[in-house]
């Protein structure tokens, strides 16, 4: 049954289809490398990767230490900022007519330029990379939101009237706990994208020292030729991203069970 | 013009005897328990008087408006159960939100004591184990209380999704009683469920309403179940809507639907509705 935990058997079916997937394309990848002669500068084979990732394990994990608080705090704040902004918009008819044509323009805002304004503005540190990845993501988690808050059905705020239950009783009781799991799933398109910004903001930085980030390091690999390790930083920010998509569907499932079970797995 | 009067108040012709009681409803409507305390049986609970109502046609808003009801004129006493049958789709939703205030009529008089609303659908929140769902804002010992008496005991932590649909009306009518209000407006509460649960829920509501006496307006389009559980029938037209027969049902509970007498009604009851004489 749905939502009860799965059997050895029944996870290791759940694995299959991905596993497969990801071997046939890697060996397509391989075959393409080494049946077509490609330089390795240009596109290393898949073994050469695995090969870089190995020997490079250290250097990448401490460059993935920076990015990885950078998109993890920028995520925890693109969700209080695009929350807190959907609340506002629910609210107040006003506010709505303000804030929403303004959030919708800051996302045609050219971000690489953005960062290296910031970057000139607050110096080197996380600040102006928060800052950027926060821009990118509130996003996603304001327009969900707001669809959340709206979706509650009118005829249960009817029902609340007539119960003589506040405006406010109607939003914690109702509108509130509909509009949780819609800014989850608003995070969890954000966060493709807060991967990408934290690489636009890293590769602005080239000027500072050792361990500046797997964005950073992976430009300055792609200029030295490195492309090996370019590739298995890339993918280190792959497996990260994976892990956080289904942490926040972990996070989802602790706070609104009821819209983990009413879809029924994991998505 | 809808009057929302204060609890005990019933009408501006009221027996001097009223002003007194009041101070003892007052009170009740501050602690739900005691529902109707002071409220004399001769005296309307509700009243509706030619009251007209149009909404905008939503299909062609800027053509003639759809008019759902035409001077509807009825009346609940105390502890009454009115029951309003009728075709789909003649105003007896509307009639309800009007009786809660949720809409105003265009014309007419509507005098009632504060009405809660029991939607069709039970609406339960999912986030809420089935005793919030009662409660909402409100005490939860008192929920858990009737919990208790109305056979929902061992249910208290179900979630709405855990229980069957007979058993989520049982939480939403308490959610109902628990408002504290001492009408309740019951908008075709049974009319998703199948024929053998609906029988229980009927012998269910008869027991709850015994135990916390309440003025209540149904509204159903099942003939059948407004004979088995009211104490009167309004038989409304086709749209526009308004009342072309009462029936008063003065039979004993529990009322069997096999019984010759509750037959016989239901028979009188479906030919009013089907626009005939009313023997």
């Amino acid at each position: 049954m749905r939502g009860r935990p799965m059997s050895a058997r029944g996870s290791a079916h759940r694995l299959l289809p991905p596993l497969v997937l990801v071997l046939v394309l890697v060996g397509a990848w391989e075959a393409y490398v080494e049946l077509g002669g490609v330089d390795s500068f240009v596109l290393p084979a898949p073994h050469e990767v695995a090969v870089s990732l190995w020997q490079n394990a250290g250097f990448l994990a401490q460059n993935l230490k920076p990015t990885a608080e950078e998109v993890v705090l920028g995520i925890a704040l693109a969700l209080l900022v695009g929350f807190g902004l959907a609340v506002a918009i629910h609210l107040s008819p006003p506010l709505r007519r303000a804030i929403y044509p303004l959030a919708v323009g800051s996302q045609a805002i050219p971000i690489a330029v953005i960062a290296v304004l910031l970057i000139f503005w607050w110096g080197f540190g996380i600040l102006p990379k928060l800052a950027v990845i926060t821009l990118i993501c509130f996003f996603p988690v304001l327009v969900t939101t707001v669809d959340g808050l709206a979706s509650v059905d009118p005829d249960e705020l009817k029902l609340l009237r007539t119960l003589d239950a506040s405006r406010w009783q109607a939003f914690r009781f109702a509108e509130l706990p509909a509009a949780i799991p819609a800014a989850i799933s608003g995070a969890r398109i954000a966060l493709t994208v807060a991967v990408i910004g934290a690489y636009i903001a890293e590769s602005q930085t080239a000027t500072t020292g050792a361990y500046a980030g797997l964005g950073h390091e992976i430009d300055a690999d792609l200029t030295a030729l490195q492309t090996s390790r370019a590739y298995a930083a890339a993918f280190v920010l792959f497996l990260f991203a994976i892990a956080c998509f289904y942490t926040l569907a972990l996070v989802e499932r602790r706070l609104a069970p009821w819209a983990y079970r009413s879809r029924g797995e994991v998505r | 013009m809808h009057t929302q009067l204060e609890p005990g108040q019933i009408s501006s012709a009221q027996s001097p005897g009223t002003a007194k009681r009041q101070t003892t409803a007052d009170r009740a409507a501050d602690s739900p328990p005691d529902p109707q305390a002071g409220l004399p049986a001769d005296h309307s609970a509700v009243s509706v008087t030619d009251v007209s109502r149009a909404y905008p046609d939503p299909r062609d808003p800027r053509g003639a408006p759809v008019q759902a009801l035409a001077g509807v004129t009825l009346a609940a006493g105390a502890r009454e159960l009115l029951a309003v049958v009728g075709p789909s789709g003649c105003g007896k939703t509307t009639l309800l939100e009007l009786i809660c205030g949720l809409q105003a009529p265009d014309e007419g008089r509507l005098e009632c004591v504060p009405a809660v609303l029991m939607p069709q659908r039970d609406l339960l929140l999912p986030w809420l184990d089935a005793l919030d769902n009662a409660a909402l804002a409100r005490a939860r010992a008192r929920a858990g209380t009737l919990f208790s008496e109305l056979g929902l005991a061992g249910f208290e932590h179900a979630r709405p999704y855990e229980l069957s649909g007979g058993m989520r009306q049982r939480v939403a009518f308490v959610r109902t009683l628990l408002s504290g209000k001492r009408l309740l407006c019951l908008d075709e509460p049974f009319g998703a469920l199948d024929a053998i649960t609906r029988a229980e829920m009927h012998t269910w509501l008869a027991h709850a309403l015994a135990a916390e006496p309440r003025t209540v307006v149904l509204v159903t389009h099942d003939v059948e179940e407004a004979v088995v559980l009211a104490d009167r029938v309004a038989v409304l037209s086709p749209r526009p809507g308004r009342v072309v027969a009462e029936l008063a049902i003065d039979l004993p509970r529990p009322r069997s639907r096999t019984d010759t007498r509750v037959v016989a009604l239901r028979e009188r009851a479906l030919r009013a509705l089907a626009g005939g004489e009313v023997a």
